[in-house]
Parts: C-alpha cells; sequence; structure tokens
C-alpha cells in the first residue's frame, strides 16, 4: 500500500538546516494498523505530511498504492489525496462556518459525487461515528470528542483505501480516547489501512505495528501481539 | 459547483460583517461615482436616431465674411446654418430622397374658455420633416404639400402642448388660436424627445423638442420672428423680417436625406455646383468648402459630447480604481485570516483552481451586492446632478443598459480586486496550516 525508500527531507532557513526526514525506508501493506512513535521533533508529523502528499520529499522513491507519487503534479497530488487517503488532525480542523453534515461533506464535493450518493454516504459516515442525530451542528456547539468524531466521518465518507492520523486522541480526555481508538480499530478491521502517528506508546500498543522514528530515521520496527478483543487499553 | 461556492461565499460574508460592510461599501461608492458620470456620458453620447442616422444628411455651405472665418477657432469649418434664400435654393434644387429645411421660433397659444394664453416654442419646418427624423404620432399627422406652399394654416402639437389644451384628448381636426389666428390641429405627437437634439443643436443641445410645429412656409406669410440663432456677418440694414429673408445672416437649418453613398456624392456635386454659379453671381467670397455631415459626424463635429466629460468620466473610472485597491487589501487580510480553512480544503483533495474559483466566486458575490449598492448611489447622483443642472433632467434617466453595466462593472470590480487575493491563497502549503489550526 505505501513504500518508502531513502526518503530525505531538509527544511532550509538563511541561516539553519534541519534533516527532517534522512534516508527513511517503510513499507505498509494493505490493511495494516501501524503506529508511528518518536518524541517531538523526530520527524513523525513531516513523515505524515510526505505518507499525505501534503508536503514533498527531498530525495528518495514514494509509491502509494502502487503509483510512484513523487513526480505527480500538484493537482494529481490533491486528486490522490481526496480519492485515497483520509486524514484525522490532532486539532480536529474542522471548519467553524460549517455545520455537522457540511464538514463531512467536503471531500465528497470535490470528489464529484451526485448529491444523493453525497448524502447516503455522510448518514453512513455519521451513523458509524454515532453522531447520526447532530448532523446540523456547528463545530462550537460539539465537545472535543464528538469533533474528533465529525473529523473521522469525514475521513470515512470517501472510503479511502488509506487513513493517516496524526495524534488523533491528543486533545481529548482519556475515555474520549479510547472511544476514538475503538472506532479507529472498528475501521481497519474494515479493511482501511491506517497509519497512526502518536507520541503515546500505549497507543501505539493497538496497532499491529510500531514504527520508531528518531531523528528522521526508522530506528525501530517492532511487530506487536495481537490484543483480545475489548481488553482494556490505558491512554493517556 | 457554483450553488455550492455561493453558499460558501455566503457563510464567510456573514462571517466577518464589518469587512464585508466596508468591501461592499467601497466598491458601491466607486460604482455609484461612475454609474452616474457613465449614465449621462452615456446619454450624452447616444445615437438619438440610430436606424436613420447614416443616411440623414446636415447641409452647410461656407457663405461667409471673405475677411474671417465664421468660427474663429475652427477656421476651416463653414457656419452650421444657412441663408434662407440657399437654404430654398438647395431644398428645391438639389437631388435628395427628402429634404428639410426648418427654423425655430415663438408664439403665443390662446387656450380660450377663460384660461390664460401662453407662450410656445414652436418648429417652422417643411413637411419631410416628420418622416425624416421618424416622429412618432399618437394621433393625425403631419401635413400636405399644399399646406406647406403656405396654404391652409396647419399645426402639430406635441403630446404635452395637446394635454394642456385639449386634456390628452384626440384633437385632430379641431381649432387652435395661435398668435391671434386660427389653426387647424392635423396631428398630436407621441413622446418625442430625441437626446441629443440632433435636428438643431444652435439653442443646446439637450434642449427639449418644441411644443407646436407648423409648415415653414407660415414664417414668412406671418412674418413669424426667429427665436433660435441668427447670425451675421455683412452690415446690413435688418429692419424686419422681410430684410432677414434676403440678407447674408445664416439661421436656417437643412437636412437632406441621402440613403446611398451615391446619392451623397450626386447630392455634394450639385452643392458644389451651386456654389460656384453664386461665386460667379458674386457671392460667396471664401474658397468652396460645402460638407454634408451624417448624425453622428453632425453631432461629433458639434462636440456634444465636451472634453470635460470625457475628464469626468475617467476621473470616475480612477476613482473606481482606488477603490478596487482598497478592496484588494481588505480581501488579502479576509483571505489569508481563513488561510486555515482553505488549507484543510486543499489536504481534503480541493485542487488550487477549486480554491482560486471558490474565491472567485465569493468577490463576484461582493460584486453583486455592491453593484446594487453602487445603483442606489447612482441613482441618487443622477438626482444631484438633476437639481443642480435642471436642463439635464433628460440625461440622468438610469435605463436597462445602465443598470446592467452598473452590476456587471461591480462584479468585474470584484473580481479584478479579488484575482491577487484568490491566487495567493490558492497557492497555500496545507502542511504549514494543519498543525496550528
Amino acid at each position: 500500500m505505501l513504500d518508502m525508500q531513502h526518503i530525505s527531507k531538509v527544511y532550509r532557513t538563511e541561516l539553519v538546516e534541519t534533516h527532517a526526514l534522512r534516508d527513511l525506508n517503510l513499507t505498509v501493506a494493505e490493511g495494516e494498523f501501524v503506529a508511528v512513535t518518536g518524541p517531538s521533533g523526530s520527524g513523525k508529523t513531516t513523515f505524515l505530511n510526505i505518507a499525505g502528499l501534503l508536503e514533498s520529499a527531498d530525495g528518495g522513491h514514494y509509491r502509494l498504492d502502487g503509483v510512484d507519487v513523487g513526480s505527480l503534479g500538484d493537482d494529481a497530488r490533491a486528486r490522490i489525496r481526496n480519492q485515497k487517503i483520509g486524514f484525522i488532525f490532532q486539532g480536529f480542523n474542522l471548519i467553524p462556518d460549517l455545520d455537522v453534515f457540511d464538514n463531512v461533506d467536503v471531500p465528497l464535493r470535490y470528489r464529484g459525487f451526485a448529491a444523493r450518493e453525497r448524502r447516503a454516504r455522510i448518514e453512513r459516515a455519521l451513523e458509524l461515528v454515532g453522531l447520526a442525530a447532530r448532523q446540523r451542528h456547528l463545530p462550537s456547539q460539539l465537545s472535543g470528542g464528538q469533533q474528533q468524531r465529525v473529523a473521522i466521518a469525514r475521513a470515512i465518507a470517501g472510503e479511502p483505501r488509506f487513513l493517516l492520523a496524526d495524534e488523533p486522541t491528543g486533545n481529548l480526555d482519556s475515555l474520549m480516547a479510547r472511544q476514538i481508538m475503538d472506532l479507529l480499530g472498528e475501521i481497519n478491521r474494515s479493511g482501511t489501512t491506517i497509519v497512526l502517528v502518536t507520541h503515546d506508546p500505549e497507543l501505539a500498543r493497538r496497532a499491529h505495528r510500531n514504527i520508531h522514528v528518531m531523528d528522521g530515521e526508522v530506528t525501530d520496527l517492532k511487530p506487536f501481539a495481537p490484543r483480545p478483543a475489548g481488553a482494556p487499553v490505558a491512554v493517556a | 459547483m457554483l450553488g455550492y461556492y455561493l453558499k460558501l461565499a455566503w457563510l464567510s460574508l456573514a462571517r466577518t460583517p464589518a469587512i464585508t460592510a466596508l468591501m461592499i461599501g467601497a466598491i458601491a461608492l466607486g460604482i455609484g461615482a461612475t454609474t452616474t458620470t457613465l449614465t449621462v456620458y452615456h446619454r450624452m453620447s447616444a445615437n438619438p436616431i440610430p436606424a436613420r442616422s447614416s443616411v440623414l444628411h446636415a447641409v452647410t455651405i461656407d457663405s461667409w465674411s471673405p475677411d474671417r472665418p465664421a468660427d474663429d477657432e475652427n477656421p476651416a469649418d463653414p457656419p452650421p446654418q444657412l441663408t434662407y434664400r440657399d437654404a430654398l435654393a438647395v431644398a428645391a434644387g438639389a437631388p435628395a430622397a427628402r429634404t428639410v429645411i426648418m427654423r425655430k421660433t415663438a408664439m403665443t397659444v390662446d387656450p380660450g374658455a377663460g384660461r390664460a394664453p401662453f407662450l410656445i416654442e414652436a418648429r417652422l419646418a417643411t413637411r419631410d420633416f416628420f418622416p425624416m427624423f421618424a416622429v412618432p404620432f399618437a394621433y393625425g399627422g403631419g401635413w400636405d404639400a399644399a399646406a406647406d406652399r403656405g396654404g391652409e394654416p396647419v399645426v402639430v402639437l406635441s403630446r404635452e402642448t395637446n394635454e394642456r389644451l385639449f386634456g390628452g384628448e384626440n384633437s385632430v381636426g379641431r381649432s387652435v388660436r395661435i398668435d391671434g389666428r386660427e389653426f387647424r390641429v392635423s396631428g398630436v405627437l407621441a413622446d418625442w424627445q430625441p437626446t441629443p437634439k440632433f435636428y438643431d443643436l444652435n439653442n443646446g443641445a439637450y434642449d427639449t423638442a418644441e411644443d407646436a410645429f407648423l409648415p415653414f412656409a407660415l414664417g414668412a406669410a406671418l412674418e413669424l420672428q426667429p427665436a433660435g440663432n441668427v447670425n451675421c456677418w455683412k452690415p446690413e440694414t435688418l429692419a424686419g423680417l422681410r430684410d432677414l429673408l434676403g440678407s447674408e445672416c445664416v439661421w436656417i437649418q437643412l437636412w437632406a436625406d441621402l440613403p446611398t453613398a451615391a446619392d451623397v456624392e450626386r447630392y455634394q456635386a450639385w452643392l458644389d455646383g451651386y456654389v460656384a454659379e453664386q461665386k460667379r453671381l458674386g457671392r460667396f467670397a471664401r474658397p468652396s468648402n460645402n460638407r454634408l455631415y451624417d448624425v453622428e459626424a453632425w453631432l461629433r463635429h458639434n462636440e456634444v459630447v465636451g472634453q470635460d466629460s470625457r475628464m469626468l468620466l475617467a476621473v470616475a473610472f480612477a476613482f473606481l480604481a482606488v477603490c478596487i485597491l482598497n478592496v484588494v487589501g481588505l480581501l488579502l487580510s479576509r483571505f489569508l485570516g481563513s488561510a486555515g480553512a482553505s488549507a484543510v480544503r486543499r489536504a481534503l483533495g480541493a485542487s488550487r483552481g477549486e480554491l482560486f474559483r471558490q474565491h472567485l466566486v465569493e468577490v463576484g458575490l461582493v460584486g453583486a451586492i455592491a453593484g446594487l449598492g453602487g445603483l442606489v448611489l447612482g441613482w441618487a447622483g443622477l438626482k444631484a446632478v438633476e437639481q443642480l443642472y435642471s436642463s439635464y433632467d433628460r440625461l440622468t434617466q438610469l435605463d436597462l443598459t445602465m443598470v446592467l453595466a452598473a452590476i456587471g462593472l461591480a462584479v468585474l470590480a470584484g473580481v479584478l480586486a479579488g484575482l491577487y487575493p484568490a491566487w495567493r491563497i490558492c497557492r497555500v502549503q496545507p502542511a504549514a496550516y494543519l498543525k496550528t489550526q
């Protein structure tokens, strides 16, 4: 599904050169749930931005779903983001002017679905995250956990094959965080590949694999033993 | 997607009402000023008779003094009017489909029934005046050839005069007492106010059409004094109208209907021949300078739209440009202020083109609303012009063309103001905003 070879990324200012990623190699198979961990400044977010085609790598090769995305133009990358990738951000990134329904509708609009198809997908996604009754609420009228569930509904409404989550529980209390992680697990079991970026090792344990990034390099690839269904998870 | 973009635009405008009001106000102000000046300019420069303007020709002959030109500022130009005898000779001899000779006079109407007499402006013209200038009739029509020769005293009333005398009823065949004589009404005009008043620019291009129209021949027969411009160069004794008729003073307008280029050529040749003959008889000491102007050329020649009007229009557009520049700044701050939402859209799959179009629709909506506001301001500006210059009242009417032009101009102004801010926002790098949202 995701194949990164020798990926590097350098941020330059007039005075400083920061190597965010150095020779990063990573492969994620279809249907996997991978956690990427590491301390602040280790390059997790840069990895996520490159994986999600929000930024370009300076070196190396990146194939996503069999397509060499390194050479694609801006519009083609936007199209792939829209059709194949779902994003979940730590800060939810809902559009404050739009109600729940219209927020979930955003990627579907750019996908060109007909109105009836969009409505069906939005209702299905909101049903899945338990917010079917809140369609006309604005983000400011929802709790943090509810907002993150809207963001998840937005990410999955287009049925992407690949979900990227950046600290999805970072702004939530422990109970909410657990619900969100349960939801992500459920989405993964339905066949969606998930890459979760977190600095929390306990959350990372919910994934099939843990990839530890340090100073822009993968330092550890650690498979986890499958957790029994319903087992309690400690969250931050 | 247009409906979706309109919805987003409306939500965005409602989010920051103060900035929205500032932007709309700035564009509306510019559009208001532009609409006011453009409307006056549009009416000033309009072709008053588009269907016939290329076939109607004003006829001029340089019969002026051998010592100086008729117009010191434009020495090559012949005088704009003809002498009485030249007008009669040319009208009788020159080959034209139709010809009209005419002049303006003032008369007194006695409405009878104890009502007070009132003064009217009247046009003395030959009968082709009406078909040549496509004058619309509400009742009846012009007069016949016999009346043109000075037979029966007939009159055509304007709509307003008929309203005043007969309450707007069909008065054809009824009698009107003018200057102490009875005239039979042969026709009543429908509304007719050619703007500019191309057929006689001597008393102002935006003067109103006359209150009544009578056969040209009656002017000499009844010794009706001229009420238009009379210009003379030769020292002559002018004790009365009889003297004026035989003088070298110019005071008669002559128009010829010349449908084809060959007709114009033939007419010009005849005119040149006539002048040559008159020269042999000792008249026309100046070089032969006989000109035919179609309506649009005639309006240009007489500088109906002055340089100051063009300057005023340029100033109005410059003001609009300043307003647009201010709006560019406001839009930049507004769009960059919502860059986070644009970054989210980019992350979720919006292309740069889609974001660009979304923001252009928003500024287009601002422009359209400002256009409506600008129309109100423009209307107020026109009313102010009307109050200041009463003779401009027919130049200050907003027509559908100007309404559409104002709204179109406002949308264009909005889009122009939005091009750079929309371009900036569609180049937002989503990664830079998503973490900090």
